[in-house]
């Protein structure tokens, strides 16, 4: 079946069930965008239906295969536009509906994909929207910080709210409970022992047994979505980028593609390659980082100092071509900032040459060895039905079996002018999440290769022009830990009206909650690390 | 096992230089130090990191301070695993409304003497992210600040170069 036949078919299964879906263009300015060929618009299609249809959608779009990607509101005067997005092979479902502020209510798609379950639960929080039906409507981004029955991304809550002096912890939560001999409880944060992000832990373990792991986050709650509304184009960017530290060249990336969608504007084919190039260098020093760490959490420093070394070097190298140890605000609205000298294109290509070599020599020294695989093989498993279930994403998705990624299968520019394997693993343990990350290492210095064989002469930056009001697009690239899908509207006079970043991390941190069960409580560290996901991008 | 030994052996030892940096080298790192450290401390101190609302930058630069090219550790400087621990709080991010309590209670269960670095712009002056509903700006806006540590983030050496310049070596 070809890729815009799902659609057509869907649609008219869907219209005889009479949803009366009309499918539009998500923003007409694009469609003079070339992407993969094809205009950007029959990559992303919107289909608007009425709220009482809802759910039932979800429950059609599960029988057709569909994954769930992403769910965000918008407050417009009287209505709430409601959206949920879907993925089939690279081609994006917007749905959208409308309903009136007096009445916020919904079908939750939450009891259809548990994907959306904190996705409806953030939008519940910050826009008091309610789901019927929602299998757990607990608060989630909502501790103590404002009222139960203030929303802060509705248009009536100031930027600055009514903070109380000191806000109090968030005590009450009622976390899930276990009764019965030897049943006993471990509560393990905010402030964690290691020098990491901030989140809460709740264990049910039974002796050193992890019964039940049930996470609470929104502590780095920063207000991002609401912050971003009023600011310029140049401005989001910025903010985009501090959306996760790690993911700074791949958050960028998403919000510049939709503003420049949403304006019309084709960025240079040397911005895309050095963009290209900006994110492949991301993903290699990530997964250094990465395996280093897990190696260190079951006590194996050899590795951490090898790769810890390794990833030093390399972001010695950010520092020295690009300007910036992380990569930071070196993409910007119409390109990029940095250009690539001839020299410097020599300077990488040795450097890669380099970490091959030295990778060729630690990763036997840890393939062989034997207490190694004692702890990382069968631990933390995530079975790909669960991966799925879940719309996990990344190399946690790849590591289960999930043969999904946007480079390959919605490829955007520069990624349509190369051919690269996506690494795949299908054990779904900690091992398989390990060696993921080193097949993506490898992938990527290749896709780095080729796209500085593409470098040919030109502009960096494309000439920025004011959007229309209203003008909207989605972003959507592969971040190093997978699909980050960015959606934003301008308002008039080139200012941001709305914008929801959608962080790989949101959909993979409840796999954390599944892979750790049956798992002793001192492998959870490992666990944690295998999966690593970002606390900042989850909270926003 | 062979293979581990000759690569830890060809790798040898990648740990460079640092002199103890002059007050006018921190001036231009963007380091300022309010008041001098006690005597007590010179020679060693213990450090908890909180992140309190931060994007994690911070901490990737934090972490780079335990890799053998700067290896912190030979300093006298660690990182502890309890506030109850500590002599210095390294403080990321603005402050999230979420994590104001969490802040508070960290810097009580520290003993005194102890001394507050607030690391990364957002710790100095509330960064990208500023004062709102959701967020308390700089570290300052909390708890008291002995020092600040300016950058986004702030790389290794300059955090490096501002430890030990509160050791006073």
């Amino acid at each position: 079946m070809s890729a815009s036949n799902w659609t057509t078919d869907f649609l008219n299964q869907l219209n005889s069930a009479e949803f009366f879906i009309v499918p539009a263009h998500i923003n007409p300015n694009a469609v003079n965008t070339a992407f993969n060929g094809e205009p950007q618009s029959d990559k992303i299609v919107l289909w608007q239906i009425e709220s009482k249809h809802w759910q039932q959608f979800s429950q059609y779009a599960l029988k057709q295969n569909l994954r769930w990607v992403a769910g965000w509101a918008e407050h417009a005067e009287t209505v709430f536009i409601v959206n949920s997005c879907f993925e089939k092979a690279g081609i994006y479902v917007l749905l959208r509906t409308r309903i009136n502020t007096d009445h916020p209510e919904l079908p939750s798609q939450a009891t259809v994909y548990p994907a959306a379950n904190r996705s409806e639960r953030h939008t519940q929080d910050l826009f008091g929207i309610s789901f019927t039906g929602h299998p757990d409507n607990r608060r989630w981004t909502r501790h103590q910080a404002w009222g139960k029955h203030s929303y802060p991304l509705r248009k009536d809550f100031s930027v600055q709210g009514e903070p109380q002096a000191v806000t109090p912890p968030d005590m009450n939560y009622p976390f899930v409970k276990a009764h019965g001999a030897g049943v006993y409880e471990i509560p393990v944060g905010p402030v964690h022992a290691g020098i990491i992000e901030p989140g809460h832990f709740r264990f049910l373990a039974v002796g050193e047994l992890i019964l039940n792991l049930e996470e609470r986050l929104g502590y780095v709650h920063k207000g991002i979505e609401k912050i971003a509304e009023g600011r310029t184009p140049e401005s989001l960017a910025r903010l985009a980028g501090r959306i996760s530290g790690d993911t700074t060249v791949g958050h960028c990336w998403a919000a510049c593609q939709a503003m420049e969608q949403a304006a019309g504007i084709t960025i240079p084919p040397r911005a895309a390659l050095i963009r290209g190039i900006l994110a492949e260098r991301e993903r290699v020093a990530n997964h250094l980082g990465d395996m280093g760490a897990i190696c260190n959490d079951v006590a194996f420093v050899f590795a951490q100092m090898q790769f810890t070394r390794l990833r030093e070097l390399w972001l010695r190298t950010h520092a020295t071509i690009f300007g910036h140890r992380l990569l930071m605000d070196r993409i910007v609205p119409g390109g990029v900032i940095c250009d690539l000298s001839e020299t410097a294109c020599t300077l990488i290509k040795q450097e890669m040459l380099q970490l091959k070599n030295e990778l060729s020599e630690v990763m036997p020294a840890i393939d062989l060895n034997s207490s190694l695989e004692d702890r990382l093989y069968t631990a933390g498993y995530l079975s790909p039905e669960t991966a799925a279930a879940f719309g996990t994403l990344g190399y946690v998705g790849r590591a289960s079996g999930q043969d999904f990624d946007v480079r390959r299968d919605a490829p955007y520019s520069p990624y349509d002018q190369v051919t690269f394997k996506v690494a795949l693993e299908d054990k779904g343990d900690i091992a398989s999440r390990f060696w993921v990350r080193y097949k993506e290492i490898n992938a990527a210095l290749k896709l780095i290769d080729q796209f500085i064989e593409q470098l040919a002469e030109g502009d960096l930056l494309a000439d920025w022009q004011t959007p229309p009001a209203g003008s909207e697009a989605l972003g959507i690239v592969e971040g190093w830990r997978g699909e980050i899908t960015t959606y934003v509207r301008f308002d008039d006079d080139n200012k941001i009206a709305r914008f929801y970043p959608r962080d790989p991390s949101i959909l993979n941190w409840p796999a954390l909650e599944k892979l750790t069960l049956n798992n002793i409580v001192p492998d959870f560290p490992v666990c944690n690390k295998s999966l690593n996901g970002s606390y900042s991008g989850n909270d926003l | 096992m062979l293979r581990l030994f000759k690569k830890i052996l060809t790798t040898g030892i990648v740990t460079e230089k640092y002199k103890a940096p002059k007050d006018d080298e921190l001036e231009k790192l963007g380091i300022q130090i309010k008041r001098h450290i006690d005597k007590q401390f010179s020679g060693s101190i213990a450090i908890r990191q909180v992140d309190a609302g931060s994007c994690n930058g911070c901490e990737l630069e934090i972490h780079a301070l335990n890799n053998p090219y700067y290896d912190i550790e030979r300093f006298g400087i660690h990182f502890v695993a309890s506030p109850r621990h500590a002599d210095v709080l390294l403080v990321t991010g603005p402050v999230s409304r979420h994590m104001q309590t969490a802040l508070l209670r960290t810097y009580e269960a520290t003993p005194n003497p102890k001394w507050v670095v607030a690391v990364g712009d957002c710790a100095a002056c509330g960064g990208e992210f500023g004062v709102s509903y959701a967020s308390c700006g700089a570290v300052s806006n909390v708890i008291p600040v002995d020092m600040t540590i300016e950058g986004c983030p702030p790389t290794p050496l300059a955090l490096l170069k501002g430890l030990l310049g509160l050791i006073n070596k």
